[in-house]
């Protein structure tokens, strides 16, 4: 059995930040693993780990820098990793959800996993769609927000709660193959271990561009034009309190008392 | 032309995104000189036609097929009555079952898909705004497309209620059963537990800017010394630090305390779901930039592990040793 991972490195902005014409300045950017991938890692290695015929394969669209980043995947029991990325893909303005969803699903079609985990949303877009869409590209069947996950690969079904609002969960079965976009909380992601660390610099980690995979460099153009971005102007009206630890500690306190939270 | 929005329920009651979904596609029909329709599949449809009948609403689709939400069904039936009407825009909620849908719609008919939409203006062509990076900046996009799919953030337009006079008409959608690949096989409610945190007055609420579980006793022993009872964001609990049923937010719970004290919580826009509604806001973060404080009335930007321990010698207390 295969199972496929989609795994993004996510920027994350600086405390203080700049944006410089449509994006945030490279300054104020600091690359993660993204948080939702990481859980949907850790539930393809269960899996793997449970059974003796399973490869975990990582896919991830990203420039070299990602590297760091899927080294991690790969620390973390991944066997092996695919990166797509040629100069198409880095002069777009951007992704949107159906070029994601057109380059995962080329590599899916390479790779015919009978699982693909994606995450829920990835922390800096937070599109919230590239697995349902990549599921409906390749022709998977899908669950969207999955927070437990049973498998019977022999009888060909996923058993899985998606978490809806609310704290109601629906308890679903979903035909195999799928794509299930991964929730935090699933499990408890392991941290990468030394000897981890050490055997993901010889696993294989195969670059491929569009052309490789058989895609038109038209796949990466957009409907959607980023037009701006900027910081929202705050609705704010709070009273932020200045000063030291101490004095801030007791205009929140006399506020408290005033609040009644507190007597005296 | 028209706006084609569909309405979201469960269990048999009609979700609160569904009323909104009317506000945003009428003022963008408005935008498009054009007719709002709304679509309702499943569960008692006629019940949720009368609901959705509001001010601006011009027809209202019925679609009889199945209690609850299966994506199959949606994605068949929405696909179908897109084909009927050929709409400019289709709107969904940008919820855990919008997003299990709309993707897939948008992809199999080649529109163009923007989530989480939080506003838009002019027609031609639509400009969209939508919130990355956590909250901290607002992109905006132009969408050169003929037909889209945009899934609407809840709670960011206001719920339709005038009434309306609009016209109900079923629609025969033609659901190949054999192709459904999912089967809903029920709900299930998370355990309620020993605490409830949606009936405490001042509630002290920590997050991922507590670092390590073994952090969590200052939090506590605030929360001790005020008589207030803890509540946490989404990563405690999924990190095991805190039980489930201290989750504040759209996958947790809603609450409304009199006081909501936010401690090393950024302010993500599904916790704030959950707490919006409580009467005063404070916020205790060293991000001035944090999201939160869009929604706080009192803000302390600082280092938590610098103002708990002096808050809590204000009431009397001792700061745990760290
Ligand atoms: C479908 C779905 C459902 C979700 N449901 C929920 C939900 O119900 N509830 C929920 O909370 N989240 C939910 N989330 C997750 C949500 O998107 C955020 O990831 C989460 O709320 C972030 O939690 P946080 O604010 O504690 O952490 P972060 O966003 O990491 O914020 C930590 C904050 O701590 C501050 N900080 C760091 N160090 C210090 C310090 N020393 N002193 C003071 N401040 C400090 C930082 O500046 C930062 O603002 C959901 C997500 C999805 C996709
Ligand atoms: N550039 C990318 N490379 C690999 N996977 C991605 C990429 N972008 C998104 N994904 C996957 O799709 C999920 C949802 O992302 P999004 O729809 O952009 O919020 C992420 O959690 C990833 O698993």
């Amino acid at each position: 059995m295969k199972i496929l991972v989609t795994v993004k490195e996510v920027a994350e902005v600086d405390d203080e930040f700049e944006i410089d014409g449509l994006d945030i300045a490279e300054g104020s950017l600091e690359y993660d693993l993204n948080e939702w991938d990481d859980y949907a890692i850790e539930e393809a290695v269960t899996i793997s780990e449970a059974r003796d015929d399973v490869e975990v394969v990582t896919v991830t669209v990203g420039p070299e820098r990602a590297e760091e980043t899927i080294r991690m995947a790969l620390a973390k029991g991944a066997d092996r990793a695919v990166r797509v990325w040629d100069d198409a893909i880095e002069d777009a303005q951007f992704l949107d959800v159906d070029a994601k969803a057109e380059l995962l699903g080329a590599v899916a079609a390479e790779e015919e996993p009978d699982l693909v985990l994606s995450g829920v949303q990835a922390g800096d877009d937070s599109n919230g769609a590239t697995g349902v869409a990549l599921a409906e590209t390749i022709g998977f069947e899908w669950a969207a927000v999955v927070n437990q996950l049973d498998l019977d690969a022999d009888a060909g079904v996923a058993s899985v709660h998606r978490e809806l609002e609310g704290g109601i969960e629906e308890l679903t079965d979903v035909d195999l193959p799928a794509v299930l976009t991964i929730q935090t909380g699933i499990n408890e992601p392991r941290y990468a271990s030394l000897r981890g660390i050490r055997q993901a610099q010889r696993k294989p980690l195969e670059v491929r561009s569009l052309e490789d995979l058989g895609l038109d460099p038209s796949v990466v153009e957009s409907p959607l034009e980023r037009t701006s971005m900027y910081e929202p102007t705050s609705e704010s009206d709070a009273t932020v309190w200045q000063g030291s630890a101490d004095e801030t500690a007791e205009s929140l306190a006399s506020l408290l008392r005033e609040k009644g939270v507190i007597e005296g | 032309m028209t706006v084609l929005a569909v309405a979201e329920h469960r269990r048999g009651d009609l979700r609160d995104v569904s009323l909104e979904l009317v506000t945003a596609g009428r003022e963008l029909a408005d935008e498009l000189d054009t007719d709002l329709a709304v679509a309702v599949v499943g569960g008692d449809v006629d019940a949720f036609a009368g609901r959705l009948d509001r001010e601006g609403v011009d027809t209202i689709y019925t679609v009889s097929e199945g209690e609850e939400f299966n994506h199959g069904v949606y994605t068949q039936a929405v696909e179908q009555l897109h084909a009927d009407l050929d709409p400019t825009a289709l709107l969904v909620p940008n919820s855990v079952n919008g997003l299990d849908y709309a993707p897939a719609v948008a992809d199999d008919l080649g529109l163009s898909l923007v989530t989480d939409v939080v506003a838009f203006e002019g027609g031609d062509p639509i400009e969209v705004i939508r919130e990355q990076y956590g909250g901290k900046v607002e992109t905006t996009y132009d969408v050169e497309a003929d037909q889209y799919v945009l899934t609407i953030r809840p709670a960011e337009w206001p719920a339709a209620e005038a009434s309306g006079d609009a016209t109900t008409e079923a629609f025969e959608a033609d659901i190949d059963e054999a192709a459904l690949g999912t089967t809903v096989n029920g709900f299930e409610e998370v355990a309620g537990g020993d605490v409830d945190i949606t009936e405490a007055d001042v509630l002290v609420s920590v997050g991922r800017g507590i670092e390590d579980e073994e952090n969590i006793p200052l939090i506590e022993e605030l929360a001790d010394a005020l008589g207030a009872t803890l509540s946490s964001s989404r990563p405690i609990v999924d990190n095991g630090w805190l039980p489930q049923n201290r989750q504040v937010g759209q996958s947790g719970k809603v609450v409304t305390p009199d006081v909501y004290i936010a401690i090393g919580i950024s302010g993500a826009v599904q916790h704030v779901a959950g707490m919006k509604g409580s009467d005063t806001i404070v916020a205790i973060n060293t991000d001035p930039n944090a999201p939160i404080y869009d929604i706080a009335d009192y803000g302390i930007v600082d280092d938590l592990f610098e103002v708990v321990p002096e808050l809590i010698e204000q009431f009397g207390g001792e700061a745990p040793d760290l």
